[in-house]
């Protein structure tokens, strides 16, 4: 099949895989551009740092291993840390028991400090009022709006995924879409749900759900090009995650669809085919800023008692719309993966 | 018992097992019963059910390129079903190939990238790893005794790990950059990921490969004394020692193959999406079993096919993009998965039971 190049690489087989051994354990310093230098800087780029006394500032949520959003939301989170002298633990579970049990760690202990995503609230009920009996202030973070006054926590950050989902629907008004399909990529997800309901809210023409398995993108892509060719009236594709909405153009490609394609959440490789016009928009919640401002927060509750807010309101990270018109300003931190 | 039941039909049966064998202890069995009694027979029958079933109630389904889609998802899980396969008729389990297939994109994808070096050298260190990785998994087993299953838990959990730990060291984020405008992208898309026209319809190369390898399995498998060594393994693995099969060999080589597997599928994947998230392929080792099982192949050895799987593999795509094809309600799209595979995993049984009754 490739033989006219397997020879010459098969000489090269164990030096390369011995540069390759190199390479791994040096993290990638041979890379002139992206990789953990790009990385390094990043988290650098932030303003001074704190000579408050050293805390420590558990982060604890239900990510998904090897999902990108979540990494984001990590690293803004890491920035913050690093500025406010705050030794930030880590740890997620997409099973509610475990996250839960990551937070009864974490109150074991002792940090100064909890943030927690809620996307099953009912779980995380009796370890966060253990915390709060144990003194420790707990915010939240991502999910959980509706439920982040109830279970008492001090403040919260991140979108509210209808209101997110029912902006989306307004802005695919502007585009004169009249038939859309809302691609869900994991099958019972809360979150993903409320997006899709909310972009039917507000959106004027037909709205269909197709759920495709998030963790096999061969059968994403069939999937979604089966969709477009089982209903030719589709002309706009809504993915919720980044990685799927690139997939799509692809299905639309081999079904030989007009659609456009359109996401939730954004990532390097999106924000290039926003600006080739592959993709016509992306909104985004920003989890950087949720991130950074949950750990961030911590610091100045502990410091000078604020808490932004005031107990009474969530502060939105989103919904936060990345088109043509402003996407070249997005484009340097994306390459970064911060945003 | 099953070793001389498969290794007698094979390939077509009637002119090379002719009149002599019979010695009067066994009454020849109609023509019908004995095809029926092959191990791929059912999934054929249960297949073509599902294929007609979806051709009636899902009218895009008839058309050309709707049905080479069906055949690109069936192919990137029956490239895999089939080593697959033929590990499970060699008595051994691999719960490790589905991350397997990750591991092996992110390696190709983060080496030719960090290294900034032509693709292809990432291609083969990965075809390198890969075996290594089906190597360590066959040496476990044969070493520690212990079930494949728990082993290659072990190697699950370790790649699960490993991608996205590795991933993110490297790349700073957990997916891999793209690499698609780098040297020899192009030419290795050709070979992993590309498309050509069939009278107008639209086709991807891993069809063909797939019916390559299906068919080069089936050869090995029925025609070569290794296939002999597998089957012998996979039934009596004392009794094949014993009567001088390299059991050890068979073994380790059986679990690269499902490892040269991963490496194709991860270059397809990697190729064909430009880049790679390390969270991705868990679970997918369960379809690929389930293909293989549905496929004919016994969960405990022995007994099985290469031919099977295929149909195997093109029933789970048929199923899954059937019901999107049709248009129904999505809420219930795993429940009508579930509903249809048990379906035709009964049809399959129910021939086998009806051909083998006497």
């Amino acid at each position: 099949m490739d033989r006219s190049s397997r020879p010459r690489s098969r000489r090269l087989a164990p030096v390369v895989a011995m540069a390759a051994a190199a390479a791994l354990t040096l993290a990638g310093c041979s890379s002139s551009s992206g990789g953990k230098k790009a990385e390094e800087e990043a988290a650098n780029a932030s303003a001074g740092k704190a000579d408050t006394p050293r805390m420590t500032v558990a982060l604890v949520t239900h990510q998904a291993p090897g999902d990108t959003f979540w990494d984001t939301v990590r690293k803004g989170a890491e920035a913050a840390a690093a500025k406010d002298n705050i030794k930030l633990v880590y740890s997620a579970d997409p099973n509610a028991g475990n996250q839960a049990n990551y937070v009864q760690n974490a109150i074991d202990q002792k940090v100064d400090g909890i943030a927690v995503t809620l996307a099953k609230p009912d779980a995380m009920k009796g370890v966060i009022g253990k915390a709060q009996q144990a003194g420790i202030p707990v915010v939240g973070l991502n999910s959980g709006l509706s439920d982040w006054k109830k279970l008492g926590l001090l403040e919260f950050f991140g979108q509210d995924e209808s209101v997110a989902g029912e902006a989306f629907g307004k802005k695919l008004n502007t585009t004169g879409a009249k038939k859309i399909v809302c691609v869900i990529q994991e099958q019972g997800n809360v979150g993903l749900t409320q997006r899709c309901d909310g972009v039917k809210k507000t959106f004027q023409g037909t709205t269909e759900t197709l759920y495709v398995n998030g963790t096999d993108m061969p059968s994403v892509k069939s999937t979604i090009t089966a969709k477009l060719k089982q209903d030719k009236s589709v002309d706009t594709v809504v993915t919720l995650g980044a990685p799927f909405a690139l997939t799509a153009v692809q299905s639309a490609g081999d079904a030989g669809s007009k659609a456009k394609v359109a996401t939730f959440d954004l990532n390097k490789e999106l924000v290039k085919a926003v600006q080739n016009g592959t993709i016509e928009f992306a909104v985004d919640q920003q989890p950087y800023l949720q991130g950074y401002l949950a750990v961030d927060s911590l610091w100045l509750y502990k410091n000078n008692g604020n808490y932004s807010g005031g107990g009474e309101q969530p502060v939105l990270t989103g919904p936060a719309f990345v088109d043509k018109s402003n996407v070249d300003k997005v484009a340097e931190f994306a390459a970064k993966g911060t945003r | 018992m099953s070793m001389t039941q498969q290794a007698e039909p094979a390939v077509g049966g009637p002119p090379a097992s002719g009149p002599k064998q019979t010695d009067g202890r066994t009454a020849r069995r109609p023509l019908a019963l004995r095809l029926l009694a092959r191990p791929e027979v059912g999934v054929f029958l249960g297949a073509v059910a599902v294929l007609v079933f979806f051709l009636i109630t899902a009218p895009p389904v008839r058309d050309g390129s709707s049905m080479a889609n069906i055949l690109y998802q069936s192919s990137t899980i029956g490239i895999m079903a089939l080593p697959v396969a033929l590990l499970m008729i060699g008595g051994e389990f691999d719960l490790s190939s589905g991350v397997a297939v990750i591991s092996s994109a992110l390696t190709a994808s983060m080496l030719s990238y960090q290294l900034t070096v032509n693709v292809w050298t990432g291609v083969i260190v990965a075809l390198v790893v890969s075996l290594g990785i089906g190597a360590f998994n066959g040496w476990m087993v044969v070493r520690t005794g212990l079930p494949s299953f728990l082993v290659t838990l072990g190697t699950f959990l370790i790649l699960q790990g490993a991608n996205l730990a590795v991933t993110k060291m490297v790349t700073g984020n957990v997916a891999t950059d793209d690499i698609s405008d780098m040297d020899g992208f192009g030419q290795a898309k050709k070979i992993f990921a590309s498309t050509f026209d069939v009278a107008g319809v639209q086709v991807k190369i891993t069809v063909i490969w797939w019916l390559v390898f299906a068919a080069l399995a089936t050869w090995v498998l029925l025609r070569t004394r290794y296939g002999n060594w597998i089957f012998a393994v996979g039934g009596n693995k004392d009794s094949a020692r014993a009567v001088g099969v390299p059991v050890t060999f068979t073994k380790i080589t059986l679990f690269m193959l499902v490892g040269f597997g991963a490496w194709f599928v991860g270059m397809h994947n990697l190729f064909s999406f430009n880049t790679v998230q390390s969270g991705e392929g868990v679970g997918q080792e369960l379809i690929y079993i389930a293909a293989a099982v549905i496929g004919g192949c016994l969960l405990t050895g022995g007994y099985g096919s290469a031919i099977g799987p295929v149909f195997g593999a093109f029933m789970f795509g048929m199923v899954q993009q059937g019901i999107v094809y049709a248009g129904w309600n999505p809420d219930w799209f795993k429940a009508f998965l579930g509903v249809m595979l048990l379906g035709a995993v009964l049809i399959n049984l129910w021939v086998q039971r009806t051909a083998t009754r006497r």
